[in-house]
Parts: structure tokens; C-alpha cells; sequence
């Protein structure tokens, strides 16, 4: 197991993805964050703080479980549903970033654009991640990336963060061969 | 879990995670897409062998609002009532390719037989067997009952509740005393002493025969209907005389707690086990009973059939 990103990367590159979010978007007032349970709605959280001292004025942020519309339901046992919690002004016309942790198939994310499609009709989907491990097995990007981790199919990445495992760090687990 | 058959298969977590699969559920329905596409694909048959108005429409509900299809089957019009057995019913249903049946039946321990045989191999869902078991209904009043009352708590500890009525031929009633109390409610039952079943001495409840001296003390009061078509002989003198001593009317509404609610598994008598009064009141949480009853099913149909059960008994995670 070999340590990919340490606590203070981790803490800057959430710091610098919510400077990219306001950026692109020109301020947080049409900004709804929505995290993917678990780990990405922690992320979210920290984001949203995280534009708050520099802005600030809060920020709309919410979570988005998309247990629901996932494809392979029936290939893993039954899965707990998580909360999905709508920030006040929802989704219409707003421009929604979705957090996780790791962008590897991008099934989850296939998955987040139906759920949200159930919601309502933002004006624009955009993407956040901590980490981009590749593998890609549908037509989907990220718009901010904390760190890209070149990985072989093989290994797994692993996401620790305070709230639920005590420390953050990003972790390669198996070898690259 | 495979199937759902009787509350006493459940543990107490297992129960207080359909709980909370049906609220997360529950806002899907409160939101302006109602529909989900979780189980697509899967076929579902509702065999009622017996009459119901809403067990039978809430599955279906929950099943559409899944996504499922549907295919209902009753006793009337279809050839159980030209005498075929449960064995040849199922084999035709396994043929048809149902991946859960959901069974009502006026045998108790149908939902267990079809469960147990090799007719076939698809989830089986107890919607009501005989006097046994009602699952799901007990299952929408604890979710009501801990909406109400619980005050963010996951169970029900510290809360009374009185079920008042026919216990003898309710189903609901056993099913409710099993879940409750494992879910750290007290159970009060009230009834005449020829409304009560032999052995309900083991059950994990209290028993009274007055009413007046329970209503005070309890956080929820639930109504069960007398089953006029279940009764051969007189288990009381006449319907005033039983609406006098277990009715519940708008005086004996006045004697309950502040925040105390009424609820009713349906359908009612009005009349009898309930005033129209007490039914339609502010207290009543009967109407939304129905609601509820929706998202468990939701919840129920999702846990037994979304996932893979045969990853789940292997012990296997992800």
C-alpha cells in the first residue's frame, strides 16, 4: 500500500477546486453543491466551506444518492439507501456541482445525471473530484480534478478522510504490474 | 433476506433498515418524478387469493413506482376459484418468470409453504396469511408511529401503544406486538377476554380489558376492525354494547396524551371499533397510514429484489 496524497495535498487541492469553481462560474451565487454519499458529501461539505471563507456568502449544498439508478444493482447484495438532501433553492436553473471522491468507470456519475434528472433541469452539470484514477468506461470528464493517479485496473484507490476514517490520505493498494 | 414472511424472521436491525430505506423512499414520492428505475425488468405478481382493497393497490403502487411490471392475480375470475392448488398456481407463476410473488391467503402458513416448496424460485412476500401474520402493515405502523412520535430516535423505545379490538382474527395484531415490541415499544392490548386467542399469555405484551384505563397513557392508539366475515359465534352481546366499552369516540379521544395519535389498519367500520368523528379528527393518521404503507412496500420490494441475494449469503461485500 503506497500513500498517493497526504493530508496537506488533500487540503490544498480542495482549497484550489473551490477557487476553480467560483472562477468558472463567476461567484457562488448560482453554485448548488451536491455530494455523492459518503465520502463526497464530506467533500462537498469541506468545498462549500471552503468558498464560504473565501467569499464570504454561503453557498447552496446538498447530497445526492444515486443508489437508485445504479446498473449494477443486481450484480453486488443489497445496498442501503443513503440521504439525498435538496439545498432550499434546488436544482432548477442552477449550476450544480456534483463531489465524489474517485472518478474511476464513471457509472456513478451516469448514475448522478439520472438522479438529477428526476430532480429537476439545471442550467449546467459540472464535476468534482478528489482524485481521477482513469478507467474510464463511459464518455464522462471531470471539470476539476484534485490530483490524477495513474493506476493499473488492478489496484484499488482508497479515500480517507477525517469525519470517517480518523485521517486523510489517498491510498494505492496493490502493485502496478 | 430472501423473503419476507413474518416479523418474527426479522431482527431488529434488518427491520429498522426497511424503516429507513422506506423514508429515504419516501421523498422520492414526495418529488415530482415519482417513478425510478431500480427494477426494471423484474416481473412481480400480486396473487390474492383473498379480498383487499389496499395492501393489493400499495404493492402495485410501490411495484410501478419501481419500475416493476406487474401482473395481478385474484381468487375471483381466475381458476383458484375453479379449485386449482397453491402447488399448480406457483409452477404456472415460475413458468411465467415472476422474480416475487407477493401472496394473500386465507390459510395461515400459505406464504411460508409456497416460501419453503421448490414450485418456485423467486422471493415471496406475506401480504396477510389467515389470523398469522401482515408484515408489511405492521411494518407501515411502526414507520408511523416512528414518523410521529419518535423524535429522531431509530426505534421506538419509551412509547405506548394500545391496539384495541379484535385480536383474535387480526393478523395485524400479531404481526404489530412482535414488531413493536422489538423495536423497544410497549404493547398494550385491549379486548373483550372472547377477542383475545388462546396462548396470548407468551405474547410480548400487556393485556386489559378496559379502555378507559389505558387511553390516558399512551403515545398511539391503534384501532383493529372487527372481522364480521371471520366470526361463526357470538363473541359479544350486540355492536352498541362493544362500542360502548372498546369503541373509540370523540370522549375517549379527549382522554388521550397532547400529542397521542389514532390510527386504523383499514378498512374501517365506522360506526363500530371507531366514531366517524375520531376517524376524520386532527389525531388521525389514518389516511397517511396509506401513504406510508406505499413507501415500505417501495422499501420491502427494493431490499428483497434490487440487489443480489445469493452475493448477500455468501458474505460477500463490497
Amino acid at each position: 500500500m503506497s500513500l498517493a496524497l497526504p493530508a496537506p495535498d488533500i487540503a490544498r487541492a480542495l482549497i484550489r477546486i473551490s477557487h476553480e469553481i467560483l472562477e468558472r462560474n463567476s461567484g457562488s451565487a448560482n453554485i448548488t453543491l451536491l455530494g455523492i454519499p459518503t465520502r463526497g458529501a464530506h467533500l462537498a461539505k469541506r468545498i462549500a466551506s471552503a468558498i464560504e471563507s473565501i467569499e464570504g456568502t454561503s453557498v447552496q449544498m446538498g447530497t445526492l444518492d444515486i443508489t437508485l439508478h445504479r446498473d449494477d444493482l443486481r450484480l453486488r447484495a443489497p445496498r442501503p439507501l443513503m440521504p439525498t438532501v435538496i439545498p432550499s433553492l434546488g436544482v432548477e436553473g442552477r449550476d450544480v456541482v456534483l463531489v465524489d471522491d474517485v472518478l474511476f468507470s464513471g457509472r456513478t456519475i451516469r448514475a448522478a445525471l439520472d438522479a438529477l434528472g428526476e430532480i429537476g433541469r439545471p442550467k449546467s452539470v459540472q464535476l468534482a473530484v478528489l482524485v481521477d484514477r482513469g478507467h474510464r468506461q463511459l464518455p464522462i470528464r471531470a471539470d476539476y480534478v484534485g490530483k490524477n493517479l495513474p493506476t493499473s485496473i488492478e489496484q484499488s484507490v482508497l479515500v480517507h478522510l477525517t469525519e470517517l476514517d480518523g485521517a486523510d490520505e489517498v491510498l494505492i493498494e496493490g502493485s502496478t504490474t | 433476506m430472501k423473503h419476507l414472511l413474518s416479523i418474527s424472521d426479522l431482527s431488529k436491525a434488518e427491520a429498522i433498515s426497511i424503516l429507513d430505506t422506506a423514508q429515504e423512499l419516501a421523498r422520492v414520492s414526495d418529488g415530482p418524478m415519482k417513478k425510478l428505475p431500480t427494477l426494471r425488468g423484474r416481473t412481480i405478481v400480486n396473487l390474492f387469493a383473498e379480498d383487499s382493497t389496499r395492501t393489493r393497490i400499495s404493492f402495485e403502487a410501490a411495484a410501478k413506482r419501481l419500475s416493476a411490471d406487474v401482473i395481478n392475480f385474484s381468487a375471483k375470475g381466475s381458476s383458484i376459484s375453479k379449485g386449482e392448488s397453491l402447488k399448480d398456481t406457483a409452477q404456472t407463476l415460475q413458468a411465467m418468470g415472476a422474480d416475487a410473488v407477493i401472496i394473500r391467503h386465507g390459510a395461515s402458513g400459505a406464504a411460508q409453504r409456497l416460501a419453503d416448496s421448490k414450485w418456485m424460485s423467486g422471493s415471496v412476500i406475506n401480504a396477510g396469511d389467515g389470523t398469522h401474520e401482515h408484515p408489511s402493515q405492521a411494518l407501515l405502523d411502526a414507520f408511523t408511529v416512528r414518523k410521529h412520535l419518535s423524535k429522531g430516535a431509530n426505534d421506538l423505545t419509551g412509547l405506548r401503544v394500545a391496539i384495541v379490538g379484535d385480536v383474535l382474527h387480526s393478523r395485524v395484531a400479531r404481526s404489530n406486538v412482535l414488531l413493536l415490541s422489538k423495536l423497544g415499544a410497549q404493547v398494550i392490548l385491549v379486548a373483550p377476554p372472547t377477542l383475545l386467542p388462546v396462548g396470548i399469555e407468551s405474547w410480548p405484551c400487556q393485556i386489559s380489558y378496559d379502555l378507559d384505563e389505558v387511553i390516558p397513557n399512551v403515545d398511539a392508539i391503534m384501532m383493529l376492525r372487527i372481522q364480521l366475515e371471520r366470526m361463526n359465534e357470538l363473541y359479544f352481546p350486540n355492536a352498541r354494547e362493544y362500542s360502548r366499552y372498546f369503541g373509540l369516540n370523540s370522549d375517549r379521544i379527549r382522554a388521550m396524551k397532547p400529542e397521542a395519535i389514532v390510527m386504523h389498519p383499514g378498512p374501517m367500520n365506522r360506526g363500530l371499533e371507531i366514531t366517524a368523528d375520531a376517524a376524520d379528527g386532527a389525531r388521525s393518521v389514518i389516511v397517511e397510514q396509506v401513504t406510508n404503507g406505499v413507501s415500505i412496500r417501495m422499501a420491502i420490494l427494493y431490499l428483497l429484489l434490487a440487489g443480489n441475494q445469493e452475493i448477500l449469503e455468501m458474505g460477500v461485500s463490497s
